[in-house]
């Protein structure tokens, strides 16, 4: 027998919350899951893991700021030293003070851009990237669940009595 | 599935599907405009020429084509860069703080909010460039390597630490923005019909960066707006406070003052509101969104105008009072030519607009009467703007030497850049506002069943 493709799709995130466990529950794999909207408790349900871009976003803070109190302490205390309006440029400790503006800015930049550019590389959002949805109605009002399994029907059976309102069944590629 | 009081009033009016949400928010970017759009956008349009003309003139022949003196070195172009950046300060507190703070009703908002910090930063960015002279030379506020010149930059002056808060700002906004963009964008590639538009589909497939909202990307999704809003708090306030660091670093009186930073946030939150609801309130109107952006939303942000009208108030007092205590003449002089000098007018217009008129929104009657709420919004843009010049010149124009002593008149040149540059914001706000998703209706969606009318009966 082939693989087939099983299309599920719900008109309530409930109805579709409920569907999720359910179907987890009898050990069948769901292979994804598309959603118009964040439904909470939908990545608890399926079982994945925490995104760590919260931390990647800390590493990039800090690597900013470290780059920030560098580039200030070259120009100012090292390349060329002066004396400006009294306050001459001898020691780092004594006028980094006056660099915390510069040095929260460079912190800030860092952070958010390289965690919104690793967002893009990890989720491969890119201009030219074409949507991998099966159904355009997923981004109005439908929520799709798709599984890949040989035995259709009951796969059929079991979204259906969960609560789907439509069933779509590919050929797997 | 997260509950909400009965009591509080709902935030989408009408018996709204998922599915209604999705039309109403991509009608605007599909459907033709209508008469009253093409004749506001051709005022602006005509506005945004004037601005090209004045700027063009200004490079050209120099910056003495403006107003400006020996006196008065600063006028109206840090006047409209301060009110400018102040303005786009209301878009970040309500996508970020109001995210942080869990506040449901920023979400048929932020999207416009956020929309108007960026085209707002723009504006502002503008006036620091053109009063260089040379704007083909503004690289050289970067932190460039000693071959382009004999010396680095001054990491110790406020100017530049201002270079490095307005580009933080602005490029971390933009990002914030376009983050929340781009599951909308998707939504209108997938409403687009291939058949009759291809161009369009092409344009907001490449637009939406092929997002198709697996649960994955939806965990990332919201992880990443979390963290971009924990970003961006600090950020917005030290971004203001970094602007009036340029005046309160100085040794001028009037300048010279520890309460600048909290008193500019303030401010700048002030003007932002009141800009929000000039925008909006027309928005909802003209684009038919009253179900979504309720007069519920027009109190909250009144009762926010209100809140930050009395601290820019408690700030003006607390000016008066530190001159008076300091015990320094010049200090108690530069107060008392505010209120009494030349440029009294300018003073009490401030006064009027920004501290008499907000209390009018104790009432409850008035703050939720929209023709009322866009008057005043109208007033306290006209007060910020009268803030920041009282602020500039006149602690300008009276120095230590009373030979130097002098006024300001601004030059059509200095008009035309400042009305202009409304022109070019609306300009921008408004081809906004017929290609772009106005409400982040991907969020919106998902407090439908907590916040909507037919949830609450």
């Amino acid at each position: 027998m082939s693989k087939k493709v099983i299309y599920g799709i719900f008109d309530d995130e409930e109805v579709l919350l409920k569907s999720v466990k359910e179907v987890r529950s009898n050990d069948i794999s769901i292979k994804e899951v598309y959603t118009p909207f964040p439904v909470h408790g939908l990545d608890h349900a399926l079982g994945l893991e925490r995104t760590r871009l919260a931390i990647a976003a800390f590493i990039y803070g800090v690597i900013g700021c470290i780059a920030a109190i560098l580039m200030t302490y070259y120009i100012m205390i090292l390349d060329w030293p002066q004396n400006i309006g009294g306050k001459p440029s001898f020691a780092y400790y004594l006028n980094m003070p006056a660099f915390v503006p510069i040095i929260f800015e460079m912190t800030v930049l860092f952070s958010a851009h390289l965690m919104v550019i690793t967002y893009f590389f990890k989720s491969k959002l890119f201009p030219g990237q074409t949507s991998s949805s099966p159904d355009p109605r997923t981004t109005d009002d439908k929520f799709l669940m798709e599984i890949e399994s040989e035995d259709e029907k009951s796969i059929s059976d079991l979204l259906k009595k969960t609560g789907a309102t439509e069933i779509n069944v590919k050929e797997s590629a | 599935m997260q509950k909400e009081s009965p009591i509080r009033e709902p935030l989408i009016l009408g018996n709204k599907s998922y599915h209604d949400i999705t039309v109403d928010v991509a009608k605007p970017v599909l459907a033709k405009a209508n008469k009253l759009w093409w004749i506001v956008f051709g005022i602006s349009l005509v506005l945004f020429i004037w601005w090209i003309l004045s700027v063009g003139y200004t490079i050209g022949t120099g910056i003495g084509v403006w107003g400006l003196n020996k006196t008065i070195g600063w006028a109206w172009d840090i006047t409209n860069f301060v009110w400018w950046v102040g303005i786009g300060h209301a878009g970040t507190l309500i996508s970020a703080v109001l995210l942080l703070f869990r506040q449901k009703w920023r979400l048929s908002i932020n999207r416009s909010a956020e929309a108007m910090t960026i085209f707002a930063v723009v504006q502002a960015a503008m006036f620091p460039l053109i009063h260089m002279g040379r704007p083909w030379l503004g690289y050289f506020v970067f932190p460039i390597p000693n071959n382009f010149g004999s010396l680095w930059v001054n990491f110790n002056s406020p100017l530049l630490w201002d270079v490095f808060a307005i580009s933080t700002y602005f490029s971390v906004s933009l990002v914030f923005w376009y983050v929340g963009l781009i599951p909308d964008f998707a939504m209108i590639r997938d409403k687009v019909n291939e058949k009759y538009w291809p161009l369009r589909k092409k344009i907001y497939s490449t637009l939406s960066f092929g997002w198709s909202g697996r649960a994955k990307d939806w965990q990332r999704f919201e992880e990443v707006s979390l963290v971009l809003a924990g970003l961006a708090t600090p950020l917005v306030f030290s971004v203001h406070s970094i602007v009036s660091f340029d005046f309160a670093t100085s040794v001028i009186p009037g300048w010279h003052t520890t309460i600048f930073p909290p008193y500019f946030v303030a401010g700048a939150v002030f003007s932002g509101f009141a800009m929000v609801q000039t925008l909006l309130l027309v928005m909802r109107k003209v684009v038919g969104l009253e179900a979504y952006i309720t007069v519920k939303h027009v109190e909250y942000m009144n009762i926010v105008i209100m809140l930050t009208g009395n601290l820019v108030g408690i700030a003006y007092l607390t000016e008066l009072f530190m001159a008076w205590y300091s015990g320094v003449e010049f200090e108690q002089y530069a107060f008392l030519n505010r209120a009494t000098g030349p440029y009294w007018w300018a003073y009490w217009s401030m006064m009027t607009c920004n501290v008499i008129s907000p209390q009018l929104m104790w009432f409850k009657k008035l703050r939720t009467n929209i023709v009322f709420t866009f008057i005043l919004a109208l007033f306290v843009n006209i007060g910020m703007w009268f803030e920041r010049f009282v602020i500039i010149v006149t602690s300008l124009h009276r120095d230590y030497l009373p030979s130097s002593w002098s006024m300001f008149s601004p030059t059509f040149v200095d008009i035309g850049i400042f009305v202009g540059s409304i022109g070019f914001f609306f300009v921008l706000f408004l081809l906004y506002s017929r290609t772009f998703p106005v409400i982040a209706q991907a969020e919106l969606k998902t407090i439908v069943k907590s916040s909507s009318e037919q949830y609450k009966k």
